[in-house]
């Protein structure tokens, strides 16, 4: 168990320094959530109404969550390079726990998460949002936040060992979240909806904790949103982990 | 193929392929580095492996030479605790590849042709990374890394991300990241595919080094060239089996040992020549154009045998050389005949 420990802690900062060095995907965590809020903010956000908040207030909780949930975008083009790179192979000639590829994969994600919803946080504050609630409401919705991207790197790392190349992993990713996110209430109330996709939105995990994390960020009614977006959590990691694992010994083992 | 679901024996006479040439010479009481009996693999309908045996001892260079596909990576995965077997059974320095797969991970290096380093990590980080892996301290870690670094010529590169180092430096970093916990015995699989060939002549030193200092090694190639200048010992695989093993020298000797070329001034004058040099060979000498190929027992004095009966004949020669077989031949020899000839040549070889 301590050998877990410390080799998940190895391959996560082994996942960490490597990134400053890949330039493409530091722009992916910095640049572009920014470019994102930016465009929302002044180019729909005169057009949507959101009653009750500013389109400010109302975008960063949903963006944040978007932005979040792409973040294990990292862990699958990473593991599918270590597979077909044959680090996999020298990972698993090692004395180490094997366990640890994945989690210490998953956990350099829940760092780099961190930086960029602090990125978009400072940007949201420039453009005016503004947190409407306590510090340790506040702080709870960063940690709503951190566990839900840690689901999504799980349903990643399994897409990434799921498909042959980096790029279909890429694609595969985008498709199957990107209409998730879409269809929720990121970035408009679903009351704006039609009556399918609505009903479509009101049961999707992003709606749940997209509306989590503005009643933890601006104090709008809970309702069971919170524990919703913890159950849908954990539910994504019990499904996923597992899966992700299974996959990472086949593919790991030929 | 009967023999193979029998356990390794040190009866020569047990295995029908003949394969007496691989056991170590005597000490009979000390368990080979490498031994691996009856071992069967396939993916899905394709067979990787339909039993292979094989004893490397200590100290020593054991070459698994064949072409792409013969299952050679195969064998080394089964043996370096990446794949379990559907059958048989292999020991690697004492221990079970497969009950024993987690202690043996210690006792291990593997490097091959993917070369596989972290690109975006520098050459010290690669090796720090691997150093804690193998549950060293950090600092360590860095220290053993530093050394194989200068060992491996790597030093002045040790600060830099290793996408920026050259094909033969990334094989080094693999190389010496193989070595970080000392391992006894190393695998390496195609070690020098894809180098040009001053790296390639560097690796071999470097394995010569490892040798030296009495690492075992069991390592695959596609080249006869670098089969025959490190290993001690060859098994030639194919179609997922071991069709031959030896040292270099014996698997030259099976395909007959040394040959005369001569090329006459007149290619009609073939057949004479062939009539004249009958009786220094076995076999009738080959005949191919204005070449007269002639298989010869002893190297001493086989050239001036011939020019000497070619001139009592009154044949002119162009050109005479002796050559011995090279792995090409071996290999052409063993792979493009149908297996019942294998074991006839086999035989005859024991």
């Amino acid at each position: 168990m301590r050998r877990l420990f410390t080799d998940t802690l190895v391959i996560a900062e082994r996942n960490l320094v490597r990134l400053p060095r890949a330039p493409e995907l530091l722009v992916a965590f910095t640049v572009q959530p920014i470019m994102f809020v930016l465009l929302f903010r002044y180019v729909f956000g005169g057009a949507i109404k959101t009653p009750g908040y500013s389109y400010a207030d109302f975008l960063i909780p949903g963006i944040i969550v978007q932005n979040i949930a792409f973040g294990g975008f990292v862990t699958a083009l990473g593991l599918n390079e270590d597979l077909h790179k044959g680090l996999i192979d020298r990972f698993r000639s090692l004395p180490m726990a094997r366990a640890a590829v994945l989690a210490g994969r998953t956990l350099a994600d829940v760092v780099t998460n961190g930086l960029s919803a602090t990125i978009l946080v400072i940007t949201g504050l420039i453009i005016g949002f503004s947190f409407h609630t306590s510090v340790p409401h506040a702080i709870a919705g960063g940690a709503l936040l951190l566990l839900f991207g840690y689901a999504f790197s799980w349903v990643f790392a399994f897409l990434g060992m799921l498909v042959s190349t980096a790029e279909a992993a890429n694609s595969v990713g985008f498709i199957a979240v990107f209409p998730l996110t879409f269809i929720s209430s990121a970035f408009v109330p679903v009351q704006s909806m039609p009556s399918v996709l609505r009903a479509f939105a009101e049961v999707n995990p992003f709606t749940l904790t997209v509306d989590a994390m503005r009643s933890l960020w601006l104090g709008a009614p809970a309702g069971n949103n919170i524990w919703g977006a913890v159950v849908w959590a954990f539910a994504i990691i019990v499904v996923f982990a597992p899966l992700a694992v299974a996959r990472y010994r086949r593919a790991a083992g030929q | 193929m009967v023999a193979r679901l029998r356990p390794m024996s040190h009866d020569p006479s047990t295995t029908a392929d003949g394969r007496s040439a691989l056991r170590p010479q005597g000490n009979g009481s000390r368990e080979a580095a490498v031994s691996a009996s009856g071992l069967v693999k396939s993916y899905g309908s394709v067979k990787a492996l339909v039993g292979v045996d094989l004893e490397v001892a200590h100290g020593t260079v054991m070459g698994l030479l064949g072409p792409n596909g013969a299952g050679k990576t195969t064998i080394v995965r089964i043996l370096t605790t990446l794949l379990k077997p559907d059958a048989g059974t292999a020991r690697v320095a004492g221990l079970d590849v497969v009950a024993d797969a987690a202690v043996l991970r210690e006792r291990i290096g593997l490097a091959g042709q993917y070369a596989a380093v972290d690109e975006n990590l520098t050459g010290l980080e690669n090796l720090t990374m691997v150093g804690r892996l193998y549950g060293m301290a950090r600092a360590d870690a860095k220290r053993r890394g530093n050394e194989l670094l200068e060992r491996f010529d790597l030093l002045d590169a040790a600060g830099r991300a290793a996408k920026t180092y050259s094909g033969g430096m990334r094989r080094r970093l693999d190389l010496a990241a193989a070595l970080v916990a000392n391992p006894p015995i190393l695998f390496l699989d195609e070690p020098t595919t894809g180098l040009d060939p001053r790296s390639r002549l560097q690796l071999w030193e470097t394995i010569e080094g490892l040798v030296a200092d009495g690492t075992t090694v069991l390592l695959t190639t596609q080249y006869l060239d670098e089969a025959d200048r490190l290993a001690t010992e060859i098994s030639v695989i194919d179609h997922g089996r071991v069709i031959a093993g030896g040292t270099p020298d014996e698997l030259k000797d099976r395909v007959g040992g040394e040959r005369l070329e001569i090329q006459l001034d007149d290619a009609s004058r073939a057949e004479a020549a062939a009539q004249a040099l009958a009786s220094m060979a076995d076999e009738a000498p080959g005949i191919g154009g204005d070449l007269v190929t002639v298989g010869v027992h002893r190297r001493g004095g086989a050239i001036v045998e011939a020019v000497r009966r070619l001139d009592e004949a009154g044949i002119g020669v162009e050109d005479i050389a002796l050559r011995r077989p090279t792995l090409d031949d071996v290999f052409l020899a063993l792979t493009g005949h149908a297996a019942e000839g294998d074991d006839e040549d086999d035989r005859e070889a024991a």
